[in-house]
């Protein structure tokens, strides 16, 4: 009953073209890192999975931890680990992405303007998370969906 | 690389409802529009493979809107930036502006779109009737924000180097605009905020700076690369006090 789509797409091209690293192969065969120790969920938590997206660097997935409508945690369940630079991502961006989705709840945000490249990682992260939280915050009278647009 | 539109709708907007029409609007607009498919229009007519009279009617529509904007800006916003016809930079807040009208149609009176960043508001929060809260990214601090802007019935749209580096192109000089770090617009329509905001960064800061103040109904808030900010007089009513 949840009424929830949360859809979390993170780009990481521009992170990459920052550091200008190795180029990724295209190969559909990709090293994925899975993070098998969650946090297990505390009397009154509840968690909403996202689903796994495809990105151009391999598939990344993420779990909001919620209680009183609040997110008191973001989990990374899988990201890209192909390369070096994909480790170094997943050691560096992410846990920006958490601490930045946390700061958000205090500042009572509905959305983020101003997102680029990688902060469209970012943005989308943090927009699908805010989603996911208002959505169970406001069942009753809103409904919320992200929506995937747009070209290769 | 595509982009992600998220949507806070009433309920009754969603399953089967005009969300629905919003969202097969986006997918039609990517089909017309993108220059990164071969068979869109946009693709088509850049490769003077068909005319503006073999294309959609919303193309002549658009052609229209840039031109009139490229007169207004003194050639500072341009729908072929980089010579090749390419009017994204139009067409991304024309098309989620039109999401918020398609929804407006159907009967609702709050709801937000959000289209990559830029993001059109209608009505106030659903739940208390106050203005969406709308942050500003940090582009000196990637992740954070540099402020919050309360919209109701208004439009935010934020032009930046941010960390994709410079890629918007200073039409009239031809090469990346530099001087701003981010520039932030609020006004009524999307469209106009996006684009707006497009060509005052292109213009660089002094010249900006006069120029948005000129604009009636649209405000502007600029970060240098200092962190310096400057913003024109009627912004101030934006910022969230909070």
């Amino acid at each position: 009953m949840r009424g929830v789509v949360v859809a979390v797409v993170v780009t990481v091209a521009g992170l990459v073209a920052l550091l200008s690293f190795k180029t990724h192969t295209s190969s559909a065969e990709r090293a994925v890192a899975s993070t098998g120790n969650l946090s297990p969920l505390l009397p009154g938590e509840h968690a909403v999975i996202g689903r796994a997206v495809p990105t151009v660097y391999g598939p990344v997935q993420v779990r909001v931890v919620e209680q009183a409508r609040k997110i008191v945690a973001v989990d990374i369940l899988q990201h890209p680990a192909e390369t070096g630079m994909d480790i170094q991502i997943g050691q560096y961006a992410f846990p920006k992405l958490v601490g930045e989705t946390l700061a958000a709840q205090s500042a009572r945000i509905d959305t983020v303007s101003g997102a680029t490249y990688t902060s469209g990682g970012y943005i989308s992260s943090l927009q699908s998370a805010l989603d996911g939280k208002s959505a169970v915050g406001k069942q009753s009278a809103v409904g919320k969906q992200s929506a995937l647009s747009g070209g290769a | 690389m595509g982009t992600v539109v998220s949507f806070d709708v009433p309920a009754a907007a969603g399953a089967g409802g005009s969300l629905d029409d919003a969202v097969r609007w986006l997918h039609w607009v990517d089909r017309v529009f993108s220059p990164y498919r071969p068979d869109s229009d946009v693709s088509l007519l850049a490769a003077a493979e068909i005319t503006v009279d073999g294309c959609a009617p919303e193309v002549a529509e658009v052609i229209t809107s840039c031109a009139a904007l490229r007169l207004f800006s003194g050639g500072y916003f341009s729908a072929a930036p980089d010579g090749v016809f390419d009017p994204s930079g139009y067409v991304k807040g024309w098309a989620v502006e039109r999401c918020a009208e398609i929804l407006s149609r159907a009967g609702s009176v709050s709801h937000l779109v959000n289209g990559g960043g830029d993001v059109q508001c209608v009505g106030g929060r659903s739940s208390s009737g106050e203005p969406w809260r709308v942050g500003i990214a940090d582009p000196r601090r990637p992740g954070r924000l540099a402020l919050v802007v309360e919209a109701a019935d208004s439009a935010v749209a934020t032009s930046g180097t941010a960390e994709r580096g410079a890629h918007i192109v200073n039409p009239r000089a031809g090469r990346p605009a530099s001087g701003l770090a981010s520039l932030t617009v609020v006004g009524p329509s999307l469209a106009l905020a996006d684009a707006f905001a497009t060509a005052a960064f292109a213009m660089g800061p002094s010249l900006a700076r006069d120029w948005t103040e000129s604009l009636d109904g649209y405000h502007a808030y600029a970060i240098m690369p200092s962190g310096d900010t400057w913003q024109t007089s009627g912004f101030a009513a934006h910022i969230a006090a909070d």
